[in-house]
């Protein structure tokens, strides 16, 4: 026989009505939150995006396509030219389009030197003539979380490193920033040990990817964006893309690069796009491409991995960070 | 100070600290928030949340510097303030940054260790805003209440160790908002180290 017992606390103790009904309010106010916060975070990124057209593409008559570029929408002129990392000109986003005016890009040599066959100091005029520019648009992943897609003109690295002809000694590529504190008020800073330097492996720098670019947008590389040349490196952490280069040597070692140096537990040589390997301090599971709302999750390698991928196999990325 | 002028002094301090929110705001309609807006805003409300929270931490200091006594009745709105842009820093970090991704949110705050203390820094302050009414004043009585409220000193501090460790290299702006809660927290010691502290009613509710 059923025997049924009263349950000890009535249905109606359990749950307040009231409650209960404010509990579909609620969900209410949360989905409406939830909208509010979208239109509010899609202004935030809606209002920039419009404006800020290129100048007239003219500097590069003959450019090339590549099929290396994405079909990516790039970013707009105006986010590339005023959020720029570049502590030579200050270390706020905005400083670099505020105060790069100083940067004296005309003339410009570069000194390529160190294992290579004859030592040379070359005008970049005359640089650019060594292959001819390409558009190349790739997607610029910062250590900081944030990414742009961007449109550069260039010319293969390796193209150059041909041109040099290094001698079999020869490992690494180390790339050195102008040093000028008059012209980089950064400099006058202790804040890194200037001039800053990157260094690549000899087969990063042969990579067809690997790019030095002179333009964007189809027109002259403005000072902030590292005039007038600059490395390019799409599958790894902006800062190794190094600036308004004017030295290039070759060398048996593994170059010091100026990140490595300021705090090696948190910045390594290769800095390898990489989802799985947090920075000590945040995550590089995702990031926020400018001109987005909602984040979106960064791929291994940024996404080139079919063409850089091989270079690290059986490497541990997680120690060679 | 009379009434009158110091409701005025009140309502003009209290639309002052409305201005961050109002400028953020002309500038998300303007276009003036950059090419990281959201980054940009995060940035301003949690520098905001700091200066706000030295200016309510400057006022006991500067009353016993200056022998404005009437300062003290603005400390409460001050402080509330300072709790107002912490919670706009903490939900556009939820709610548009993170875009409500718990799992994200709770990995960050468990794993990173200055979001740990941002987080941590931003639940003291919940209690000191619960608090701040005149009837809690009365209900916890005047020396536990202002034990309580010490805790402002580990929110402000954490808050300073949370910019500190975000920052990539440039350590300016972190280490000046810690030089200045230094001072004043120095002060603080060395006027209590340097005499017994004289009898200052903190708790008494403001007329």
């Amino acid at each position: 026989m059923l025997i049924r017992r009263p349950p000890d606390i009535p249905s109606s103790e359990i749950t307040d009505k009231e409650l209960y009904l404010d509990r579909r309010r609620f969900l209410g106010t949360a989905a409406g939150i939830a909208v509010g916060a979208t239109a509010v975070g899609a202004t935030l990124v809606g209002t920039h995006r419009a404006d800020g057209a290129p100048p007239a593409a003219t500097a590069f008559p003959n450019l090339r396509r590549s099929a290396y570029s994405t079909s990516e929408t790039p970013n707009s002129y105006r986010d590339i030219t005023t959020y720029n990392n570049f502590y030579e000109f200050g270390t706020d986003k905005s400083d670099p389009s505020e105060n790069a005016g100083t940067l004296i890009t005309h003339p410009w040599t570069v000194r390529i030197d160190g294992d290579v066959k004859r030592p040379q100091t070359v005008d970049v005029s005359t640089l650019m003539r060594w292959s001819p520019p390409e558009e190349r648009i790739y997607r610029l992943r910062c250590v900081e979380a944030w990414s742009m897609v961007i449109p550069w003109v260039g010319l293969p690295l390796a193209a150059i490193i041909k041109r040099a002809e290094p001698t079999s000694r020869a490992k690494y590529v180390e790339f050195t920033t102008l040093m000028d504190p008059k012209q980089m008020p950064g400099e006058r800073t202790g804040l890194l040990a200037w001039p800053y330097v990157e260094g690549l492996r000899m087969d990063e720098a042969m990579n067809p990817l690997t790019i030095l670019a002179v333009g964007l947008y189809g027109n002259v590389l403005p000072n902030q964006d590292g005039a007038p040349i600059r490395l390019v490196v799409p599958w790894k952490y902006g800062f190794k893309s190094i600036k308004s280069i004017v030295r290039i040597r070759f060398t048996e070692t593994q170059p010091i690069n100026t990140w490595n140096r300021a705090a090696p537990n948190e910045y390594g040589f290769y800095a390898n796009v990489n989802p799985a390997v947090d920075h000590p301090r945040w995550s590089q599971a995702t990031e926020r491409r400018l001109g987005e709302f909602r984040r979106r999750p960064t791929l291994l390698f940024n996404g080139y991995g079919d063409q850089v991928a091989s270079m690290y196999r059986g490497m541990d990325l997680r120690k060679y960070f | 100070m009379r009434a009158a002028v110091f409701s005025w002094l009140k309502a003009a301090v209290f639309l002052l600290c409305l201005g961050p929110l109002l400028r953020l705001g002309v500038l998300a309609y303007t276009g003036g928030l950059g090419a990281n807006p959201i980054e940009f805003m995060l940035r301003s409300l949690g520098t905001w949340t700091l200066t706000l929270l030295l200016v309510t931490l400057s006022v006991t200091p500067v009353r016993r510097l200056t022998g404005w006594n009437w300062l003290i009745r603005l400390r409460r709105m001050l402080g509330l303030f300072a709790f107002f842009y912490a919670c706009l820093h903490f939900f556009t970090y939820v709610g548009i940054d993170q875009f409500f991704d718990w799992r994200t949110i709770v990995a960050d705050i468990a794993k990173r260790p200055y979001i740990t203390v941002g987080f941590a820094s931003f639940l003291l302050l919940i209690p000191l805003a619960v608090t701040s009414t005149n009837a809690m004043q009365r209900r916890l009585g005047g020396k536990r209440w202002q034990r309580l409220h010490r805790l402002v000193y580990v929110a402000a501090a954490g808050g300073v160790v949370h910019y500190l460790w975000l920052v990539k290299k440039d350590l300016t702006q972190p280490l000046l908002y810690g030089l200045l809660l230094l001072a004043l927290l120095g002060l603080r010691l060395a006027w209590r180290f340097a005499r017994p502290a004289p009898r200052v009613a903190v708790s008494h509710p403001p007329a």
